[in-house]
């Protein structure tokens, strides 16, 4: 079921803006306010998790052969991840 | 059965707030509220009330604690004045926005400075916008009935609205009066078991106090304007329904001798019962003198403050604060907006009374009344006055 984004009236709000579904944040897709994007050089890669331990959205998660990628749908672009990356294995590129 | 006992309106208050069996209290003391949770702390401890009595470190955390067991589907009391209501102010307009009903009585007291623990209305006047519904007590017997009100209207689903209970510091929180305490049975009858609209458990998901990004601001507060706007239906619904099990009457502006009234007065809180004297005492001197005494100023009753002034020639507003720079009183600013567009409305003179406990006598009404009794025909020189304030010229 397509959900919406927003109550289209005031009449659609819930009391106090209550919110009854678990987790709907993720609908919240704030991928978008972003300018630049993280990518990962994996041959510099060490594979410490460090980017996956400061990413503050959570967004950054381990693939199957232990890298680590961000899902760009959640990633603001704050660059946290490329500034902890010791090895220098991140790089900023304009989105 | 009620019983009519002689007790401290802030005791009995306390009192009627236990029957009312809170699940959690959460308050820190200021005068002149002081003992009403003192009270509460006393039935606690002793084992009268099965309640989480939260002895806070300060006003911030007593609201505080009182917005996350509200959030948790308790029953919620707090009581507060002046400089402890500020202290709240934080959380004060977060409870209504996240519909908790939180009952908290506000012992009525002028905010510094100067300093001054005694009676005013600048209190309750920082928080009139913030969403609280609010009324005012005339007496101890309509403190007490206004307690076990306002458990009822607040949980009302159609409400879910915090309600502030005001009364006066001192004049009303210290005097011992004749009351008629109901038992707790007939409160029990009166006011069952909160069922919460939606409450914070693990079974039971559910997020409060979320963020309103600008897509959404502006519904959410148009939606809490429309629920305390429609809170009124459920305040007089409450208020039959009290009325036919205690026999007391409530309505949201009472009035007396308006009948044949050409010059009126209003009031609210305890100055109320002061003026019905001033009123009988003009009456026999001659003068068509009526009062009007708001018991329900949040949500304000502008249709029935129409109805209520009809055929006047003047109204005198007496306000118990004012508005710093302001162009009225707080009382009369919104009367007067109310007033406007009829097409017939009496002159508006507004006088300031009582600020940080000076007294109100009968004589104070008398001198207003025949002072402004002509208003109608020579317009006050200014929109409002300091009555009886000293002045060298």
């Amino acid at each position: 079921m397509a959900e919406k984004k927003w109550p289209e009236s005031w009449q659609e709000v819930n009391p106090g803006l209550m919110v009854f579904k678990p987790a709907s944040a993720r609908s919240y897709l704030t991928g978008g306010w972003r300018a630049q994007k993280p990518i990962w050089d994996n041959t510099k890669c060490i594979k410490c998790g460090v980017c996956y331990l400061f990413c503050p959205e959570g967004c950054i998660s381990e693939d199957a052969e232990g890298f680590f990628v961000a899902d760009l749908n959640y990633c603001k672009g704050c660059g946290i991840c490329y500034h902890e990356c010791w090895p220098r294995a991140i790089k900023m590129i304009e989105d | 059965m009620s019983k009519r006992v002689g007790l401290e309106i802030a005791l009995a208050v306390a009192e009627a707030a236990a029957m009312c069996r809170p699940d959690v209290i959460a308050a820190y003391p200021i005068t002149p509220n002081t003992h009403i949770p003192e009270h509460l702390a006393e039935i606690v401890a002793e084992g009268h009330l099965d309640c989480e009595f939260l002895p806070v470190e300060s006003e911030h955390s007593a609201l505080s604690a009182c917005a996350g067991a509200s959030a948790a589907g308790a029953r919620v009391y707090t009581a507060t004045s002046s400089q402890g209501l500020l202290y709240m102010y934080e959380i004060v307009p977060i409870i209504p926005a996240m519909r908790l009903p939180i009952v908290m009585s506000l012992g009525n007291r002028a905010i510094s400075g100067p300093i001054n623990i005694w009676n005013d209305h600048s209190d309750v006047m920082s928080v009139r916008d913030l969403g609280w519904i609010s009324m005012f007590a005339a007496n101890g017997q309509e403190a007490v009935d206004m307690t076990i009100q306002a458990f009822k209207i607040a949980e009302d689903h159609r409400v879910m609205l915090p309600v502030l209970c005001n009364l006066d510091g001192f004049q009303l929180t210290h005097v011992v009066e004749a009351i008629m305490m109901p038992d707790q049975e007939e409160v029990d009858k009166f006011l069952p078991p909160r069922k919460p609209y939606g409450a914070v458990h693990p079974d039971n998901v559910v997020s409060m106090g979320t963020l309103g990004l600008p897509e959404i601001y502006t519904e959410a507060r148009k939606a809490q304007d429309e629920a305390i706007i429609n809170s009124k239906k459920v305040i007089l619904e409450v208020w039959k329904d009290f009325e036919k099990m205690f026999g007391r009457k409530y309505e949201s502006i009472e009035s007396y001798q308006t009948k044949d009234a050409d010059v009126i007065m209003l009031t609210m809180g305890s100055m109320f019962e002061t003026a019905t004297m001033a009123v009988d005492q003009l009456r026999k001197e001659g003068f068509k003198a009526g009062l009007l005494n708001m018991k329900l100023f949040r949500p304000f009753p502008a249709d029935e403050l129409k109805a209520a002034v009809k055929g006047a020639r003047v109204l005198i507003v007496i306000d118990r604060a004012f508005m710093m720079g302001g162009v009225a009183a707080p009382v009369c600013a919104e009367v007067k907006s109310v007033l406007y567009d009829e097409p017939v409305r009496p002159a508006i003179v507004n006088e300031i009374i009582g600020l940080g406990g000076r007294d109100v006598r009968i004589r104070d009404f008398v001198e207003m009344f025949k002072k402004s009794a002509t208003a109608d025909k020579v317009k006050p020189e200014r929109a409002y006055e300091f009555y009886g304030v000293r002045s060298s010229s």
